[in-house]
């Protein structure tokens, strides 16, 4: 059994790394990435809680997510795919046409 | 009749919707439909002061509910009016006088291609001016106080194809704009302290005194007056006015002499309560009165063009009105506020029927000797000029006069000399208006003709006002408008100061006479050609006291110093101050939009950033909380 | 033993209709891409009208949840619900007259509006923190991919952009659920109330949940600072979709907001009302400041939309009931407006190649006296300049902080209003007083004029007569839990 404070710890540095990710790369791509990652940090903190409380509910909410993360994937791509088309490009830094 | 005083709004109302809307296919009509509605309106008002006399004096302040508005669960806000002396002397000036310039307007519009239009402005103006006085919170009146102002630039822009009108009805918009944002901040603070904007809370109820430390109210009256300098066109937000005059005569009568500018007096009247617990609020007013009494009165001296002469003399006689107000002489500001409204459009009036007989001319310098061609006119200005210069026993003499007398038997003895100063310029800018364009030689071409029957009806029943309101009302504080006035304003009382009663009217009426003398020494036919041919812009003093006329000096100096220096100094302000508040707004924007690249740099990475930096700063929160 | 849990299907009628619509709307688009739209947006207003008819059958309902405490049924939910149907036929139409005009056909457009609709419709009843989650994910990424709808380069980068700091926020959002989850042991609105209230929650954990769950959820109603999307989406979106999102998308997420902030995090509205109270001024300050800079109408809408999101959530800091019917009433009177101003823009903008340059609108005025006079009436709603909804929305949200004693914020408030008030009556002065040029691309169809004097007429008269609905608004109010 895993102390849940050393679990709480290691998903909020997971959260944080993807905040990193976010924040740091440019490829649309790797920021979708590290937007899964910080989902799935979520997903262990649920989980987490779920197994220290003995209930089921957060381990279910832990599959809703799985789920709903894939359907964004799925669009994201999409507009990534799309953004692409336009511009022969997914550097998101480009992508300033619309400012101030 | 009391209850039924939501009438006296709500008809104007009706009328100025029908005539927008249709008054296309009205034609002429229109002018009909909206002085019936005026008169209608006039009638209920009149029935209700007829109840009111019928009632013990103190409770004759009664608040109609009209219409509840929101109920949010136990306090509902309502359409409330205020029926109390004040309100509806007020409304009877706003209708009657109203009710008289719509009868003259019809005359005066009568080769106008669109009446429906201006006689729906001027009905939904008479509505908000309504609105306004009856209004039984500061809401209510705010409501209507934007709403004569919407309407003033309707109207004053009313000939939109003459540039000089555009340009004025923006100006007057734009400056009283700096006021009523002065206003909206003291509702804001009023509400801030009482929670409330309702007379009663705020003024205080039947003779208890509001709940408010002096400083706070100190702050709410100051920036009412703010307010009210705008709207009145006191100094130095004074600007517009005379430019307004480019709209139609009935309006500059309606709108810019009787009633809207006197919005200001009787909205520091109507919070005299909360000016009085502040300490330097009243001073303040009076010394604004003052300033604007002498300055419109010296400013009238120079002008050339009668409207505009009278617009200053406007703003000098609400000086006057301040003056009494910041005394503490309500009653009386209200009783000039009441004379100025007959003689002033009168005034106004007579002027409109000189401009429509003689295509538009109201230069006096073209004119002269009018009282050949317009007998009548020239009679009826005479007693509107009478009655304005405060010979008895006509009622300026009641009214501003009365006003120096009480400042130096209450020892403001400062008030009594500057006042009588601005008595003597009054006596001499409206003698020298008469001279210069109703006697001596025919200055202009072709003839003039009368004004018709229509248009003279409603200026006969002016001018009977204008000149013995004061014995008819008895305006003098002990008389019966005063009295009337007396369970809301409370009571003059007298001082025992400085020289008797007696000496001071006596004084008042050399004063008079000294002002009505010089005007006549500088302008009686003889000296025509002396002034006639003064350009309107003479380029420097110098030239002037070469030919060496003392008195032509002084004019001179007058002119220079007060007119054009006043006119450098007006034009300093448009540049500065309406300017720079325009231009700095768009500064503001101009500098928000060179920070915004930096932040909103259209970067999704950089958003991000802002993102996580809120939320970093949530959790911090957070963790100071735990 | 597992108890087979209680299927209370009725309890979600309106969001199952705005679904089931979805559904068939989908399919039908995948058959018949280049089929005529008309029958599409003849169902899509079908799909509206019977959820609307199911959500006032909710109203006199006795039970307040259902489905295992997943969703309340209350008066709030079904206020909100015919609110977003109403929103939601103006998106439908002035999408369709959108389409229909450049002869555009993007059929799918209605089903994604009726998803997102349903997401919407599940979100103001939502009674579980996984509801919550799961209702703002469906909703949102229909909307990514309605922002994307036209393919062009505008409409690309705004999705771009939506999706990848909306898929950022909803992070935030769960991570929250998640907080909150380990502090009550349980996601349901009511059980976190009860244990928060009592001795078995940690209250730490549970404002660390709360934070971030207005972190996630103030995105989408776009607060400062989580509002730096809003002008780019808005402005880069077809107007349409832009005027269905940045009304409907407000109304459901702050109901949601009322939901769990007062009821489920209620015990702790003591901290949370200065975290609120300094979001709220930064957008109202924000907002009106940036959008005083702004050269093209639907880029100063958005910041405009972000401050009047900053005066909605100053009534959030009074937990009374009157609080919530303020927020209802301003978001009532905020969507008639903006939806009928964005709709404005999207008959001037001609076509789907959208020019809402300033340069757009003088002169306006003289050329489509029509188009100028509406949208005037919603500016000034939007400023709050009386007799208009606005003006009332405000004088509420601001008696309602006054009450809870934040005058401070509603000092904030007014001048951002006095400021607000300069830019849109600087639009209106451009249509009024300027000499129009360039050549007109106006629409000069006349049904779209009639259908946005709807909102101008609802924006005038709740602004003369608001008492109609104010009471109605005041019984939404009372959350019974």
């Amino acid at each position: 059994m895993i102390r849940l404070p050393l679990v709480l710890m290691f998903s909020a540095l997971l959260f944080s790394a993807g905040v990193y990710g976010v924040l740091a790369r440019r490829n649309a791509v790797m920021v979708l990435m590290a937007i899964e990652l910080m989902l799935n940090a979520v997903n262990v903190n649920l989980v987490a809680f779920s197994s220290s409380l003995h209930q089921m509910s957060g381990q279910v909410f832990a599959l809703f997510i799985i789920a709903v993360a894939a359907a964004e994937v799925g669009i994201g791509l999409a507009i990534v795919i799309l953004l692409f088309r336009t511009r022969e490009s997914i550097n998101v830094d480009e992508v300033n046409l619309l400012k101030w | 009749m009391i209850d039924l005083i939501g009438l006296t709004i709500a008809v104007p109302l009706v009328a100025s919707g029908v005539n927008l809307l249709i008054g296309k296919r009205l034609g002429r009509r229109s002018g009909w439909i909206a002085t019936a509605a005026m008169a209608v309106s006039f009638i209920v008002a009149l029935g209700a002061l007829l109840q009111m006399f019928s009632l013990p004096a103190e409770e004759r302040t009664q608040v109609v509910t009209v219409a509840e508005w929101i109920r949010a669960g136990a306090a509902a806000v309502s359409l409330d009016l205020r029926v109390d002396p004040l309100s509806i002397t007020m409304a009877l000036v706003v209708t009657g006088v109203g009710s008289l310039i719509h009868l003259y307007a019809i005359g005066y519009m009568d080769h106008d291609e669109r009446p429906g239009r201006f006689f729906g402005y001027m009905n939904l103006f008479c509505a908000f001016m309504l609105a306004l006085v009856l209004a039984n919170d500061f809401l209510l009146l705010y409501l209507g106080w934007e709403g004569v102002g919407l309407c003033s630039y309707l109207l004053i822009g009313f000939w939109s194809d003459r540039p000089d009108a555009a340009r004025a009805a923006k100006k007057a918009f734009i400056t009283t704009r700096i006021g009523d944002v002065l206003l909206m901040l003291g509702l804001f603070v009023m509400w801030v302290h009482f929670g409330s904007f309702d007379f009663d809370v705020v003024l205080g109820h039947e003779g208890s005194l509001p709940e408010i430390a002096a400083g706070t109210a100190t702050a709410i009256s100051l920036l009412l007056l703010g307010g009210a300098v705008g709207k009145s066109a006191q100094l130095p937000l004074h600007v517009w006015l005379p430019d307004a005059m480019a709209g139609p005569t009935p309006v500059s009568a309606l709108i810019h002499a009787a009633t809207m500018v006197t919005a200001g007096v009787y909205l520091v009247v109507r919070a005299h309560a909360l000016f009085e617990i502040s300490d330097v609020a009243l001073a303040v007013v009076a010394v604004v009165g003052l300033a604007g009494a002498l300055y419109g009165g010296f400013s009238s001296l120079g002008q050339y063009d009668m409207k505009r002469a009278l617009a200053y003399s406007t703003m000098s006689q609400l000086g006057f009105m301040f003056l009494a107000a910041g005394l503490g002489f309500y009653p009386t500001a209200i009783a000039l506020l009441v004379a100025h409204a007959f003689y002033k459009a009168l005034l106004f009036l007579t002027s409109g029927n000189v401009m429509h007989g003689l295509h538009d001319e109201v230069d006096v310098r073209r004119l002269g000797g009018l009282r050949h061609d317009m007998p009548w006119t020239a009679a009826l200005f005479g007693a509107g000029a009478l009655a304005l210069s405060g010979l008895p026993p006509f009622s300026g003499f009641f009214t501003k006069d009365v006003i120096l007398d009480l400042a130096s038997r209450d020892g403001a003895t400062w008030a009594f000399v500057l006042g009588s100063l601005g008595a003597m310029v009054s006596a001499w800018y409206i003698a020298r208006l008469y001279f210069t364009a109703f006697i001596g030689e025919r200055r202009y071409e072709g003839s003039a003709h009368e004004a018709s029957a229509l248009m003279r009806t409603p200026l006969v029943v002016l001018a009977v006002g204008a000149l013995f309101a004061g014995i008819g009302l008895e305006l003098t504080p002990e008389g019966t408008l005063p009295m009337f006035l007396e369970p809301v304003l409370g009571h003059v009382v007298e001082g025992d100061a400085g020289p008797s009663t007696q000496v001071l009217m006596v004084l008042a009426v050399v004063v008079t006479l000294i002002g009505i003398g010089i005007a006549w020494r500088l302008y009686r036919p003889a000296n025509q050609e002396r002034w006639v041919s003064f350009p309107e812009r003479e380029p420097g003093m110098a030239g002037v006291l070469a030919h060496g006329f003392y008195i032509d000096g002084l004019y001179a100096w007058i002119v220079a110093n007060v007119g054009l220096r006043g006119a450098a100094a007006l034009a300093w302000f448009d540049r500065t101050v309406v300017d720079g508040a325009v231009n700095g707004v768009g500064t503001l924007a101009t500098r928000a939009s060179g920070l915004a690249p930096i932040w909103q740099s259209g970067k999704v990475r950089r958003y991000a950033l802002s993102f996580m930096a809120g939320g970093v700063a949530l959790l911090l929160y957070a963790a100071v909380k735990i | 033993m597992i108890d087979a849990p209680r299927v209370e299907l009725w309890a979600i009628l309106p969001v199952l209709m705005l679904f089931g619509g979805g559904l068939i709307a989908l399919l039908a688009s995948g058959f018949a891409r280049r089929a005529a739209q008309a029958p599409f947006a003849l169902f899509t207003l079908a799909a509206l009208a019977a959820a609307a008819a199911s959500a006032l059958w909710l109203w006199n309902r006795e039970t307040t949840t259902a489905l295992e405490g997943m969703v309340s049924i209350d008066r709030l939910a079904v206020v909100a619900t015919l609110a977003l149907c109403g929103i939601g036929a103006f998106g439908a139409y002035l999408g369709f007259h959108y389409f229909e005009r450049d002869d555009f056909r993007r059929n799918e457009f209605y089903a994604l509006l009726l998803f997102a609709l349903g997401g919407m419709a599940l979100l103001v009843a939502a009674a579980d923190l996984i509801v919550v989650f799961l209702a703002v994910e469906v909703l949102s990424l229909a909307l990514y991919v309605m922002t994307a709808l036209t393919f062009r380069r505008g409409p690309t980068e705004a999705a771009m952009k939506y999706f990848l700091l909306g898929a950022f926020a909803s992070a935030f959002l769960l991570y929250g659920v998640a907080m909150s989850y380990g502090a009550s042991a349980t996601t349901s609105v009511q059980g976190l109330a009860r244990a928060l209230t009592g001795v078995g929650g940690s209250q730490p954990l549970a404002l660390v949940g709360a934070l971030l769950l207005v972190v996630g959820l103030g995105f989408k109603v776009s607060l400062v600072p989580f509002h730096m999307w809003t002008p780019d989406v808005y402005q880069g979106a077809p107007s349409p979709v832009t005027a269905f999102m940045s009304a409907a998308t407000k109304v459901a997420v702050f109901v949601a907001m009322v939901r769990v902030l007062d009821v489920a995090f209620g015990s702790l509205a003591w901290d949370l009302a200065p975290a609120i109270a300094v979001l709220s001024a930064g957008s109202m300050i924000l907002g009106s400041v940036l959008a005083i800079a702004q050269r093209d109408v639907k880029r100063m809408l958005a910041y405009s939309s972000v401050a009047q999101a900053g005066f909605i959530l100053s009534s959030f800091v009074s937990p009374e009931r009157e609080g919530i019917a303020a927020a209802l009433f301003y978001l009532i009177s905020y969507s008639a407006a903006v939806v009928g101003a964005f709709g404005v823009v999207m008959l001037i903008s001609g076509g789907i190649r959208e020019q809402t340059g300033f340069e757009r609108f003088r002169g306006l005025g003289r050329r489509q006296p029509v188009l100028a006079a509406l949208l005037s009436v919603f500016l000034l709603s939007l400023a709050g300049i009386p007799p208009t909804a606005g003006f009332v929305a405000k004088v509420l949200v601001f008696g309602a902080a006054t009450s809870a004693g934040y005058w401070p914020l509603v000092l904030i408030g007014a001048l951002a209003s006095v400021a607000g008030a300069f830019f849109y009556l600087r639009v209106i002065a451009l249509m009024a007083m300027q000499e129009p040029r360039g050549v007109d691309i106006a629409d000069p169809s006349p049904l779209p004029r009639l259908v946005l004097a709807v909102p101008a007429v609802t924006v005038v008269v709740l602004g003369i007569v608001p008492g109609v609905i104010v009471p109605l608004l005041q019984e939404a109010g009372v959350l019974t839990w």
